[in-house]
């Protein structure tokens, strides 16, 4: 069980280290901050001598150490626009991500089990199959078209909510279901699917066998045993999330670190961009690696394997 | 029966092949099929509503052309941009899949036959890209390269390269020890003989099922990136850059953001019926 966590640990890390490198060495080479830092008259020596300041003319792996040794210090560097702690400007937006990725994922979860033992319950009905045409439209059509086509109906017809921006909670409400629909999809074909499964194991009949009442089956014995399975999957679709929450962050105006990634990028702001994309990418590394932990504290055989 | 039989007696996939080409032939009948050019501008005819006849020319006495789905901001006929869309849309969803086919098989060929040192980096390389979301450094990626046709495709290629790196390295390892390629070596033949000939055709079937899948995220992958406006050139008619180009208007004008989107669902919508059905016929298990 020990060398199976620290095992899983090292790998975390080194998936870390390659990620600071690659966003590291895209943001490197992808433009001069001189050349936006610079007044538009300054001579090519006062270019040089910025350039020096910055520590920009040093060899490239002497500034990528500096940039990881300060990164595990806390300290991403200054935007070259707003002139302000990468940090700083993280922490600002980060809140209203982590709200929308945490609704989404919920929802998501806790409609996808109620659909799929509705989906199981009513087997082959028309629920059901309204159901699977709802799981499909989640995979084939982008998220954020579906999230255009409900500011559409609820906000632009129907008047009922907000069409962007972030406030109170009819803000949240479309870009949280909008986020949350194409999991939800999956996770519902999986609930049933899982349920259906286990519906054929013996404990199962035997159950049946005792009279318990087909609730308490259900409910008691073929959900728990079909859960398991999807916690893997759950936390797949977390990172997921938090990976395609940045478009549904343009669409619907959301200020979360996703869209502050993308305009950083569109100015060419990469120190900003460059700690946006390390700082989600940890928290989707962090995340994949809770999930493998917690599966491997709920499963006995995997406890007993490892 | 063989396999390609097979697949077109299974109703999905027949389905979805009808559908695709469908979509290849309107791309392919582009100049023949669609009312005018995609980029012909009518300053007089802006953000018609799908229907609706521009006006009337006043020199001449034809009637306004009919614009089934309407106009954009700059007088642009949806139908039309939509059918030349297709062929972007599909040129680029193809050739992703075609380099990242090609550099997945590769690696994963090579990783699976020679193992060593080549296959534990290309265990970890596909360990860091699965535990990392992948659309975020695309898009990093596409501002740092700036974009346009040649870029979008490198970088949908990169995405799904480990799809089939995957699976060619399990197949490869079942395979590799398997009693003709054994006959082969014993009859003298080099390594390179044993992968092209040997190896590499009783791979392919499985890695079809896997193009598939990957063609459908390479045609969501590409619409949401031209979205941003980080993908194709936001010029050119693509149903990515569609849907970008409704977005400001989607308050006044619906349809030029929302059909873009119905194009992309019914491919996609193809492309996976066509992949379901090739598993079905590949795997017997899956068949019900």
């Amino acid at each position: 069980m020990l060398s199976a966590v620290t095992n899983r640990l090292a790998r975390a890390f080194l998936v870390l280290l390659a990620v600071s490198f690659l966003t590291f060495i895209i943001g490197h080479d992808s433009g001069d901050p001189v050349l936006l830092l610079a007044r538009g008259d300054a001579t090519a020596a006062q270019k040089q001598e910025l350039r020096h300041s910055l520590g920009l003319d040093r060899p490239v792996m002497a500034q990528y150490r500096s940039y990881l040794e300060n990164a595990l210090q806390g300290n991403l560097g200054e935007s070259y626009r707003q002139h302000l702690p990468v940090t700083r400007l993280i922490a600002l937006r980060l809140p209203a991500s982590l709200l929308l990725a945490a609704t989404a994922f919920v929802l998501a979860m806790a409609l996808a089990l109620l659909s799929g033992m509705l989906c199981v319950v009513y087997r082959d009905g028309v629920l059901d199959k309204a159901l699977a045409g709802l799981a499909v439209l989640g995979q084939v059509v982008p998220g954020f078209w579906l999230g255009l086509v409900l500011v559409l109906i609820f906000a632009v017809h129907l008047r009922l909510l907000p069409v962007s921006g972030a406030g109170g909670i009819q803000h949240l409400i479309l870009p949280a279901l909008t986020l949350a629909l194409p999991t939800f999809g999956r996770m519902s074909r999986l609930v049933r699917a899982g349920i259906l499964d286990v519906l054929g194991a013996d404990y199962i009949r035997t159950a049946r066998a005792k009279g318990l009442p087909e609730r308490d089956v259900l409910l008691g014995h073929a959900l728990k045993n079909a859960l398991l399975p999807l916690v893997t999957q759950a936390g797949l679709e977390l990172g997921d999330m938090v990976g395609n929450a940045f478009i549904i962050e343009i669409v619907f105006a959301w200020p979360g670190i996703g869209r502050m990634t993308v305009e950083a990028i569109q100015q060419r702001d990469f120190l900003v961009a460059q700690g946006c994309v390390l700082v989600i990418g940890t928290g989707f590394v962090l995340i994949n690696l809770g999930v493998d932990l917690v599966y491997a504290a709920i499963d006995p055989r995997v406890r007993a394997r490892a | 029966m063989n396999t390609w039989e097979r697949l077109l007696h299974t109703k999905p996939a027949r389905r979805g092949l009808l559908m695709l080409l469908l979509v290849i032939a309107a791309a392919l009948a582009a100049p023949l099929i669609s009312p005018t050019s995609p980029d012909h501008l009518d300053p007089g005819a802006r953000l018609l509503a799908p229907l609706s006849r521009s006006a009337a020319q006043p020199d001449t006495h034809h009637p306004g052309m009919l614009h089934l789905l309407g106009t954009d901001s700059v007088g642009r006929d949806t139908l039309s941009r939509l059918i030349y869309g297709s062929r972007l849309s599909l040129a680029v969803g193809f050739a992703a899949v075609l380099l990242g086919a090609l550099i997945g098989t590769l690696l994963g060929v090579i990783s699976g036959f020679f193992g060593g040192i080549i296959e534990a980096v290309t265990g970890w390389l596909i360990d860091v890209q699965l535990s990392f979301p992948f659309l975020l450094l695309a898009i990093f990626l596409l501002g740092a390269l700036g974009g346009g046709k040649t870029a979008v495709i490198c970088v949908l290629a990169l995405a799904t390269w480990v799809n089939y790196a995957r699976i060619v390295r399990s197949q490869v390892l079942s395979i590799r020890n398997q009693g003709y390629v054994e006959a082969a070596r014993a009859a003298g033949a080099g390594s390179m003989r044993i992968i092209f000939i040997h190896i590499l055709p009783n791979t392919l079937t499985p890695l079809f099922v896997v193009a598939s899948f990957s063609m459908a995220q390479a045609i969501l992958t590409e619409a949401s990136l031209s979205f941003t406006g980080l993908g194709l050139d936001p010029a050119t008619p693509s149903w990515g850059t569609m849907l970008n180009d409704g977005r400001d208007y989607l308050l006044s004008a619906w349809w030029i953001s929302t059909m873009p989107g119905l194009a992309i669902g019914f491919t996609v919508l193809a492309v996976l019926m066509l992949g379901e059905g090739m598993r079905e016929v590949l795997d017997p298990k899956a068949a019900p």
